[in-house]
């Protein structure tokens, strides 16, 4: 067998995703942390101010990325939910529920400084703008998931419905958009376009972008930790998980005299 | 044995559903009164005055349509997957998704078409003009296939679960907001005298999209559920 595709199948095996997710995820959580630092530092206090907006502006750098991030990782749970309900792969399972929980508090937090940044920017926390409106909806969808999972007993089938769920959400989600789009053009001439077409500057671009990279790192961590922990719920009738549970509690013990 | 044609069980189980439905005419009126009472808390809560129910008119009663038949759709299955029948449907040689869809034809006959049909005097309450009525019961024509078709999907994912009205109702509507949002909006461009073809094509081309693979979504769904 080609060596990529062997990796591949092994690493659907989940004690050894839970080995190999276990060496990445304290780098990954390092990786996020200083680049986080340094992206929020680079943001608050060595970008220019906005000619415009003064400081207020800087809401950008903690705005965008989570905005950005609340898209990415539902595709990324729809893409693993695709692959759960295809292959039947109980990883990508894993993943995609993991996954639910982190989009929805990065939409969570988009909309919280969305509306914290509105209100000395536009005089207002909540306007049914387009973009407001779609990732208000991006949320529901999210708590859809959530709220699907936990309510199913076992947990293979909740995970298999949650994804499906998740599919047809990614279905729906351009419609949505496009009509809340269609919708707001039709009532109200006045859009909000903060960026527009205006070039950002290179001084205030560098921490975005930091920025955007450590939110994508802290995912990563984020879910890895997440299904490290849901695999072995899982799996827990199984050898492997016996294996570790043994060693820890043999630690615990001689750690405690 | 050999089995029936395919038809004949679509036949046989729309005449089982309506059948029983009849039996029981009492509980398919609860939507329609739900709805009624809906639209007359309106004016108790905003005031009498004509102008004011006038400008939320449409939006009013598409509102109350769309929460009485989401209301209803936790029955789709209910009853079947209590006395096994559904099991059956499901083992049955015919494509799933056709029997699945005669299902929703019916829950969209017994429930939506009732609410349709009392829409006129819905409007009555709310001083529509007269002009948009003909909008409004198009519009609802194209909106409530639309609700029928995409809840079933979500009540067949929540098929296995004791309790599932919330969680159902907390699923199904971000799904649907494009459909508020075109058939409300279609009611309010007629309304201020606009065109409003536009918003009913989307709906009409949405209907056909969800008519051919809402059936088919309902079966995985349902299959998931049952497993």
């Amino acid at each position: 067998m080609n060596p990529l595709v062997l990796w591949f199948h092994k690493l659907g095996s989940p004690p050894y995703f839970y080995r190999l997710a276990g060496r990445f995820q304290p780098w990954l959580y390092a990786l996020a942390l200083i680049t986080g630092a340094v992206g929020l530092y680079g943001g608050l206090f060595i970008a220019p101010a906005d000619y415009q907006q003064g400081d207020s502006f800087r809401m950008i750098y903690v705005h965008v990325p989570c905005a950005w991030m609340s898209l990415f990782v539902y595709v990324f749970m729809a893409a693993n939910a695709f692959v759960a309900l295809v292959w039947r792969i109980k990883l990508s399972e894993t993943l995609a529920m993991a996954s639910a929980p982190i989009g929805a508090a990065f939409t969570f937090i988009t909309l919280v400084t969305g509306s914290l940044w509105g209100k000395p920017m536009w005089g207002t926390w909540w306007t049914w703008d387009a973009r407001l409106t779609s990732e208000l909806v991006l949320l529901f969808l999210y708590l859809g998931v959530i709220g699907l999972y936990h309510a199913i007993e076992d947990t293979r089938q909740a995970a298999r419905a949650a994804a499906f769920l998740a599919l047809i959400g990614v279905v729906n989600l351009p419609i949505v958009h496009y009509s809340v789009v269609w919708w707001n053009t039709l009532h109200q001439a006045q859009t909000v376009s903060l960026m527009g077409q205006s070039k950002i500057s290179s001084s205030m671009l560098w921490p975005l972008l930091t920025m955007a990279f450590a939110t994508h790192v802290y995912f990563f961590a984020s879910l890895l930790a997440r299904s490290r922990a849901a695999l072995l719920a899982l799996e827990s009738g199984k050898d492997w998980v016996r294996e570790i549970a043994l060693r820890e509690s043999a630690q615990e013990a001689r750690a405690h005299g | 044995m050999k089995p029936g044609t395919t038809s004949a069980a679509c036949a046989a189980l729309l005449r089982r559903d309506l059948a029983l439905i009849w039996r029981r005419r009492g509980d398919a009126l609860n939507p329609l009164l739900f709805a009624v009472i809906v639209v007359a808390l309106f004016p108790f809560a905003l005031g009498p005055e004509a102008q004011v129910l006038e400008r939320i008119a449409a939006g009013t009663i598409f509102v109350a349509v769309l929460l009485a038949s989401l209301l209803s759709l936790d029955n789709l299955f209910r009853s079947d997957l209590d006395d096994g029948s559904l099991e059956q449907l499901v083992l049955s040689p015919h494509p799933l998704s056709l029997l699945l869809a005669c299902k929703i034809a019916v829950h969209w006959l017994t429930t939506a078409l009732p609410l349709i049909a009392i829409a006129p005097l819905l409007s009555v309450f709310l001083h529509l003009p007269d002009t948009v009525l003909p909008v409004l019961l198009g519009t609802l024509a194209l909106a409530t296939p639309l609700l029928s078709l995409i809840g079933a999907i979500c009540v067949a994912l929540t098929a296995g679960m004791r309790r599932s009205g919330m969680l159902l109702t907390l699923i199904v509507l971000p799904l649907i907001v494009p459909v508020l949002i075109f058939g409300a909006g279609a009611c309010n461009a007629a309304q201020a005298g606009l065109p409003y073809g536009a918003p009913l094509l989307w709906l009409g081309a949405w209907l056909t999209l969800a008519l051919v693979l809402a059936p088919l979504a309902t079966a995985a769904a349902l299959k998931i559920s049952l497993t």
